[in-house]
């Protein structure tokens, strides 16, 4: 009795994933429940347990191959692949289509490699269909492969292959446009767990390698980089949004200075008891969470024919990456301390740095707080996710004069506060009464921090 | 300095060699009298009588064994196969005494004596003057194989052959003896066994290769330099020990590799040195190993069919275009 392991559905909207890699190798007893592939989606990496006991006896999709949910991963069966035929994978659950053939294949007694396609230990083409836009190269195949000295040389020096144009056969990556990304900077490879993609590869003038030929002249004026999972989705979804959400947009100017001094009140025994040191989030995450009770329309949904009021406070933070954005979710925000929500989210950062962020992590978001005051934005416009009624940023808090209720002129710390919200749900004045509490909250309130 | 050809080479390297060290002999068929069907022994009769450059029967076992017996005995022979196509009845005294006399006699004996013969094809000579048997011999422990490329080398490699303590098979591209000349210092020199040249530097690929290869390469490689293919060269100049490191070095640098050789592909030097880098050097490896050899057939007599199984120059060219694609 063999069983066909198929790619899972990672999550709500996710329709591929990526082979990230094989934790058993063909021929490996597995045990039940026991970790058998590592797949990347878009925002996730899952380990996908093994759902029967057995031998690994086929790998279907090569590492790296990125295809479609339901598409036949690999074969596990009772004895070990000793030249036991394996049961056909259904040939329903084909991947998704193909892009167009290259342009003109090597002729077949060229190189041996196509004749022996299949082993798929350092990847190679095949004749397997791949996922749609996987494919860095456009060439044919899901499957890329890498000759040794490539692999060795993108291991030595970092560099993600699958962001590299290849400008050999049929768009393999050869070892000169290994070098050539090294010399120009190098695409660094993703760390383990694959999240993010790597420094832009934009070549510098004083970057060219030796020996280059026109070829190399004629790519260094412009280049096409793969799209990583996460720039995909990130572009699906802004795109989205935009086109569904009648969003508007306002903005508050907020007198910190209090905060900014209960702050550095309580940040000694803070770092001292924590050991790390306590952010301004915490207290932003107090008054948006005040904010939404006072307009319950802003942590709702626009639903179609009605609009859906969550009654949990599960407040996505936008976390940045080297090369992306992910924005996780702090559940049951409101059963937090400062503290509590210090350490909820200094965990979930980490996990998002690390790319150990779980399907539950990125789901049921019912409203977002961006926090682009830490990279010294003053004012900004989110985009409203889908599925959201809004998206509240806090700003930098920067020193400014102010003419004071007595018409002095004081130095405070002063801070915007920025709201972008879905206008199907909600009207300006329910707004600005968001924005004016957490205005009241952050000028006025000194939150206990236990 | 001199202006050489080949063969030129080859007699000025045994004369000198005569003249320095007068245990060394040479023996053969029409090498005395005649001075040797290509003219590689003109002259050394007379210069140093019949008891040094000696007329043999027409038996190249006899003398393979007469050589082999003289060389155990404190001579230095260098005994000329007139074609490398008749070497095959000395085969046995090559191998079975020449290769094993040191081993066989716990290092009490050595014999260094050297098989010069002239090989290859492309000079319409058919069946039996016209074969590449450098890989009957390769195989065998022992041996030591040396194949010049350039008049230069000629003349350093075969003093060194001439003065190695073991038996050493010198094999002289005929198709090079006359056309290839080059500038071939007057004064005493030599080139080192085991050692390849590196005939040229190159970024793209390299071609591994030998003998008469050498110049299908270089030519070659001129005419891909204008589509901007730059290819190093390696001549492997001694085939048995290796250069290996040499091997792996123009690996390093270029990642990808064409080997060239006249002799048959199946089981010829190519292959192994093609095993060598696989099993050395399959990380700097950045596209398949190629070899460029003569059809697995004998060599025809119709020059059109001659033309046709050996590799010429436009195969050169298409095989690296094809490796500097991939």
């Amino acid at each position: 009795m063999a069983t066909v392991i198929k790619m899972p559905q990672l999550g709500e909207s996710v329709a591929e994933g990526t082979i990230g890699r094989w934790l058993k190798q063909v021929g490996d007893p597995v045990a039940r429940d026991e970790p058998l592939v590592e797949i990347q989606t878009d925002k996730v990496n899952a380990e996908v347990p093994s759902p029967v006991a057995g031998f690994l006896q086929q790998i279907l999709l090569p590492e790296g191959t990125t295809a479609a949910v339901k598409t036949d991963m690999a074969v596990i069966g009772d004895a070990p692949p000793s030249g036991e035929i394996a049961p056909t994978p259904t040939p329903e659950a084909a991947p998704a289509p193909a892009p167009a053939p290259a342009p003109s294949p090597p002729s077949a007694a060229t190189f041996s490699y196509d004749k022996q396609a299949g082993g798929g230990v350092v990847g190679h083409r095949g004749e397997e269909p791949a996922a749609p836009a996987a494919q860095p190269d456009g060439a044919a195949g899901g499957k890329r492969f890498y000759t040794p000295v490539v692999l060795r040389m993108a291991e030595e020096h970092g560099i993600d292959l699958a962001t590299i144009q290849g400008t050999g056969t049929m768009g393999r990556v050869t070892r000169k446009d290994v070098e050539r990304a090294i010399s120009s900077g190098g695409a660094v490879a993703p760390s383990p767990s694959g999240r993010g993609q790597g420094a832009p590869t934009t070549p510098s003038p004083s970057g060219r390698g030796q020996g280059e030929g026109a070829v190399t002249a004629e790519t260094q004026r412009s280049e096409d980089r793969a799209l990583t999972p996460m720039r995909r989705a990130i572009a699906e979804h802004m795109t989205s949004a935009r086109r569904d959400i009648p969003d508007a947009w306002s903005l508050v100017e907020i007198d910190v200075t209090r905060l900014v001094r209960y702050r550095a009140s309580v940040l000694p025994d803070f770092l001292n008891r924590e050991g790390f040191e306590l952010t301004y989030l915490p207290f932003f995450i107090k008054a948006v969470l005040a904010g939404l009770r006072a307009v319950p329309e802003l942590n709702a949904a626009w639903a179609g024919d009605h609009i859906t009021l969550h009654h949990q406070y599960n407040l996505g933070i936008a976390v940045s990456l080297q090369n992306g954005l992910i924005v996780p979710v702090l559940r049951d925000s409101d059963q937090h301390s400062i503290a509590g929500l210090a350490q909820a989210l200094r965990a979930l950062v980490q996990k998002a740095r690390g790319g150990k962020l779980s399907m539950d992590d990125l789901q049921g978001a019912t409203f977002t707080v961006n926090n682009p005051g830490s990279l010294g934005s003053i004012m900004s416009q989110p985009i409203v996710p889908v599925g959201q009624a809004g998206i509240v940023t806090m700003e930098a808090i920067v020193k400014r004069p102010v003419v004071t209720a007595d018409d002095a002129i004081a130095v405070r710390s002063i801070m915007h506060s920025c709201l972008s919200f879905d206008h199907r749900i909600l009207d300006g004045a329910q707004a600005l009464q968001f924005l004016r509490t957490i205005k009241d909250q952050l000028e006025t309130v000194e939150y206990p921090i236990y | 300095m001199s202006e050489l050809s080949l063969v030129e080479s080859v007699r000025v390297a045994l004369q000198e060699e005569m003249q320095a060290d007068p245990t060394v002999i040479v023996l053969g068929e029409d090498v005395g009298v005649h001075g040797g069907v290509f003219r590689a022994t003109d002259g050394l009769q007379k210069q140093f009588g019949e008891n040094r450059v000696i007329d043999t029967p027409l038996a190249e076992l006899g003398i393979a064994g007469v050589a082999i017996g003289a060389a155990m005995n404190g001579l230095r022979p260098v005994a000329e196969i007139q074609f490398a196509d008749y070497i095959h009845p000395a085969y046995d005294q090559i191998v079975n005494e020449a290769a094993k006399i040191r081993y066989r006699s716990n290092g009490t004996f050595s014999c260094p004596v050297v098989f010069r013969a002239p090989f290859g094809a492309g000079v319409h000579g058919g069946l039996y003057h016209s074969q590449s048997v450098e890989a009957l011999f390769f195989h065998v422990p022992g041996l030591k194989i040396v194949v010049p490329s350039t008049p230069y080398d000629c003349k350093g490699l075969l003093k060194s052959s001439i003065r190695d303590e073991d038996p050493v098979l010198f094999f002289e591209h005929k198709k090079s003896y006359r056309r290839l000349r080059g500038e071939v210092p007057d004064e005493d020199y030599v080139v080192p066994l085991g050692k390849a040249d590196l005939k040229r530097r190159g970024s793209d690929l390299s071609i591994i290769t030998y003998g008469i290869g050498v110049h299908l390469a270089l030519e070659a490689s001129e005419r891909v330099a204008g589509d901007g293919i730059d290819v190093e060269i390696l001549d492997l100049r001694t085939l048995l020990p290796l250069d290996t490191d040499a091997i792996k070095e123009t690996v390093a640098r270029t990642s990808k590799v064409l080997i060239l050789h006249e002799d048959n592909k199946t089981g010829g030097i190519g292959a192994e040195v093609a095993a060598i880098i696989a099993e050395e050097s399959f990380e700097e490896l950045d596209g398949p190993i190629m070899r460029l050899a003569a059809a697995d057939t004998h060599v025809p007599y119709a020059p059109e069919l001659e033309e046709a199984i050996l590799p010429n120059v436009d195969d050169v060219v298409a095989a690296v275009r094809r490796l500097a694609e991939y």
